[in-house]
């Protein structure tokens, strides 16, 4: 086959979360401009399995894009240099033939390294914990068109809610900051009617909980979005920051309810 | 021995079955629910919105998943959308032809009461998924958006644009976290179960490995819910994603609960053909697009390597169309597949080696404009164009048909009950609903159901009628069966052989794919179960797995399942060889009408296959659970 292309990787190799780590080079020979990125560090493992190596590990299962698995720093910019895509879409087309490709996990003081380019991305859960939902429990629910919702609140809700935690958000930030993520999730249900109630309470307890995770703070510098592989608006941000300064200037209540729960 | 298979569908007419049912089974008192413990494995639509619901109702639930986030699973890719009678279009829609179409898309191979109980449940999924937040398509008035999908002549399909799935678990997977912060579920993510427990017969807990640590522990409990997915990672080559895997339902087959119908496979016509050999798995696009687009394929040979475009209207065949003027595009997933694949063995499949048809939009483009067609399949286009480089709203797309789901499974009765006592299967883990072929948007809906509205009251029941002693981690069976997954776990890592473990999952693939597949023949499977056995001892014999257990490895956790793949593919032959009719997605060639179609045989199998282990020395036992149907009438399935 044409066109077939040799790589120099050079990879972030640690073997535990407590151990120190540093980049090792890998030569990918022969591969394919058609393969995945994931496809081809597949093939260098499979070279390291076969001298006996341990491979690199990585997170990933879906590969199309939408689990939120992968990930990874490639030359530096989170998910590589074809926006709007996650490392797993991200072809070796994108790349040339002799190009020197360093290839490291996420940085980020909330998403500690676990092993090579796996992180510990638990903190996103707990920030979901914190109110990244509506409190209904199963059954009892009215029949679902008594509940108009215009059609453009909607699409504003499934644009936020298209999130796939993948954390490049974080990882692009030179803060660290995860206001991307919180703030999609709060514009998400902030957009419905159906997150009415919680609104104020959400926005006050996920920020929080963002604060507790060691995340830093947002100065609006919008690499996030540039990372972002489902490309969420900024917009999120500024919206999750009027919800919360309405929160904590309006609602006494509500933040001593937030502070004992 | 063959075992007792007792269905538990309740008496009475079909429409009141499960009413009843809901009356009869025995309650748990609320004070005592928090007495009772539940483990579930599995977080995707099934699992969590199982775990969720048990939490919600009082009961101590732990839950685990292998990734390291609930929200991961691979519900999360599913696109088209979920199936529900709401009849919101007032096309003709009711639970009676939601019902009808399932069994009938099913090719008659599955249980009545359970499918009539999903189509009436299938209206109580949307309005619990509405009031959490999941943002479904809406029409300008605020109204929920309907589509059509393959199977079915109403439009009842519910979405949210192309990634239906990622609304629907993150809907359940929020209110598992809603739970957990509560602190009524405890999590483990990165834990993968690698045995059942079973203690005087019944399910009492799970072995786990943590796969940060590599420590391997019993977590016991007084009831097991597996919601593990499916098995489709046999073939290497699927839709699934790729830590999809079999253990958790294999390893519990292995302790004597029956497998159901393991070569029930489909096909899904929809997929992005295969590029090269280094391919690591195939990606679905949503049959959806078969709504606008048309199928189609040069008439002759000669025009393969031609461009599309270069070929005139009257050269192109849409043989869907052509073969089945009722459905036409929107043909079942089984009967496409086969169609593009004949139309591909008569050599006019066209892209590499091939093996693809056309999938074209140009026509309905003409029709609602491009701006339309975005706005319905936009991310869909986006995705196609990213891993084949070729814009859709230009060129036609080529299609090619993949493994994307089993509807095989667990045997469970009409309480999702394995037949362990205990063991309760949920989602595509076990076989309930879908007999031989699954329609479209019927997934989704299933999962759900299972998890919100079934379990939560059959659980009850089994918990309040079970006489539980309580056990504790040094009984004799839960130390048996951690020392057997430790024995395991070293086996694998003894072996140093030289073999990676990704080759010999590629070849067990190959061999799937090739003798049972889209079509399968006696002579073809019985040449596969002569060549799994041989792979399978190779494997122990030559498998490189090199790193340690007391850490992160995931070459481990890959060959713990293709291990497993190495023995659930010879019970699929098997149990393929053993079904002497071509139904759904199991097509026997030796079994067809004169034009091609499956040719079932209701005389003879109009059954359930359950298999049970009966050793790893004896060949498995099959017990058929005869499939009864009073309410409908069996036919030849025509889309023409």
């Amino acid at each position: 086959m044409s066109g077939m292309m040799n790589l120099t990787l050079r990879v972030w190799r640690q073997a535990g979360p407590d151990t120190v780590g540093q980049l090792t080079d890998y030569q990918a020979r022969d591969v394919s401009p058609e393969m995945s990125f994931l496809e081809m560090l597949d093939v260098v493992n499979e070279g390291l399995i076969e001298e006996g190596e341990v491979p690199i590990a990585f997170d990933h299962d879906c590969r199309e894009g939408i689990c939120g698995s992968c990930g990874v720093m490639i030359n530096g910019v989170a998910h590589g240099p074809v926006r709007g895509t996650a490392t797993c879409q991200l072809h070796l087309r994108s790349f040339k033939d002799g190009d020197t490709i360093v290839v490291e996990p996420w940085r980020a003081a909330a998403f500690p390294v676990l092993k090579d380019l796996v992180v510990n991305r638990g903190a996103f859960d707990r920030i979901i914990q914190a109110g990244g939902y509506v409190s209904v429990a199963t059954g009892g629910a009215q029949d679902g068109n008594l509940l108009p919702v215009p059609k453009m609140d909607a699409e504003s809700a499934m644009d936020a809610a298209s999130c796939i935690a993948c954390g490049a958000c974080v990882a692009a930030c030179p803060n660290g900051s995860a206001s991307l993520f919180t703030g999609a999730k709060i514009a998400h249900l902030g957009h419905l009617p159906q997150g009415q109630p919680e609104r104020y309470r959400r926005a006050l307890k996920m920020v929080a909980q963002m604060d507790i995770e060691s995340f830093g703070g947002c100065t609006l510098f919008g690499e996030c979005m540039e990372a972002c592989p489902k490309s969420i608006s900024i917009d999120v941000i500024s919206r999750m920051n009027r919800d919360f300064l309405r929160a904590s200037a309006t609602a006494g209540d509500e933040r001593e309810q937030v502070g004992d729960g | 021995m063959t075992l007792d298979l007792i269905a538990r569908v309740p008496a009475g007419p079909l429409a009141e079955k499960w009413d009843k049912h809901k009356f009869d089974v025995k309650l748990v008192n609320p004070a005592n629910k928090r007495k009772y413990s539940v483990i579930v494995v599995g977080s995707g639509l099934a699992g969590a919105s199982a775990a969720a619901t048990f939490s919600e109702l009082g009961y101590k639930v732990s839950c685990y998943c292998y990734q390291d986030s609930p929200r991961r699973a691979h519900s999360i890719a599913a696109q088209g959308g979920i199936n529900a009678a709401k009849n919101y279009q007032n096309d003709g829609d009711s639970v009676q032809r939601l019902f009808y179409d399932t069994i009938k898309g099913g090719d008659f191979r599955a249980r009545e009461a359970n499918v009539y109980r999903l189509a009436q449940i299938s209206v109580n999924i949307i309005d619990q998924c509405v009031a959490q937040g999941v943002p479904f398509a809406r029409e300008y008035g605020g109204l929920l958006a309907n589509r059509s999908f393959g199977g079915a002549q109403v439009s009842r399909t519910f979405y949210a644009r192309g990634q239906t799935g990622q609304q629907l678990l993150l809907g359940a997977y929020q209110a598992l976290e809603k739970e957990i912060a509560k602190g009524g579920v405890a999590m483990y993510p990165r834990a993968e179960m690698l045995d059942l427990i079973v203690v005087n017969g019944r399910a009492r807990g799970i072995v786990v490995r943590d796969e940060l640590t590599g420590t391997i522990e019993p977590h016991l409990a007084d009831a097991v819910v597996l919601a593990t997915g499916g098995y489709g990672n046999v073939f290497y080559l699927s839709t699934n994603a790729k830590g999809c895997n079999t253990t958790a339902i294999w390893r519990s087959y292995k302790r004597g609960a029956a497998f159901a119908n393991p070569c029930y496979t489909q096909i899904l016509p929809t997929c992005i053909p295969v590029h090269g050999d280094y391919q690591s798995k195939l990606t679905l696009m949503s049959e959806s697009l078969r709504n606008d687009g048309r199928v189609w394929a040069p008439k002759r040979k000669e025009d393969v390597s031609k461009r599309s475009i270069e070929i005139g209207e009257a050269d192109r065949d849409y043989f869907l169309e052509r073969k089945y003027p009722a459905f036409g595009n929107l043909s079942p997933r089984d009967i496409a597949s086969r169609a593009a694949k004949e139309v591909c063995d008569e050599g006019r499949g066209v892209g590499p080696g091939g093996r693809g048809v056309y999938l074209d939009f140009a026509e309905a483009i003409g029709r609602l404009g491009e701006d339309k067609i975005r706005e319905r399949y936009g991310n869909l286009f986006e995705m196609y164009q990213r891993i084949t480089d070729e814009n859709p709203y230009e060129v036609p797309m080529r299609i090619y048909p993949a493994v994307h789901y089993t509807m095989g499974g667990l045997w469970v009765d009409y309480n999702l009950m394995s037949t362990i006592p205990g063991l309760h299967v949920a989602g595509e883990a076990n076989f309930s609903d879908h007999g031989a072929n699954r329609l479209g948007a019927s997934a989704l809906m299933q999962g759900l159901a299972d998890g919100y509205f079934v379990l939560p009251y059959t659980i009850g029941d089994y918990l309040a009628t079970a006489k539980l002693e309580p056990v504790t981690a040094d009984a004799p069976e839960v130390r048996a069966a951690v020392a057997d997954v430790d024995h395991r776990t070293k086996r694998l890592l003894g072996v140093q052989g030289k073999r990676t473990v990704a080759s010999f999952h590629r070849e067990l693939g190959r061999i799937m794919w090739e003798h049972c597949g889209m079509a399968r023949n006696a002579e073809g499977l019985q040449e596969a179960l002569a060549l799994i056995p041989a792979l399978r001892e190779e494997f122990w014999r030559d498998v490189s797995v090199p790193g340690s257990g007391a850490d992160l490895n995931q070459t481990l956790e890959h060959a713990g399942r293709v291990a497993d793949f190495l023995e659930l593919g010879e019970l699929m032959c098997r149990d393929a060889l053993h079904r002497e009719e071509s139904c759904g997605g199991h097509f026997r060639t030796e079994h067809q009408t004169p034009d091609g179609e499956a040719l079932r045989n209701d005389e003879k199998f109009a059954y359930v296959a359950a298999w049970s282990h009966a050793g790893d020395d004896a060949p498995p036992v099959l017990t058929k659970e005869p499939l009864v149907f009073e309410n409908i009438k069996l036919s030849q399935r025509s889309y023409k």
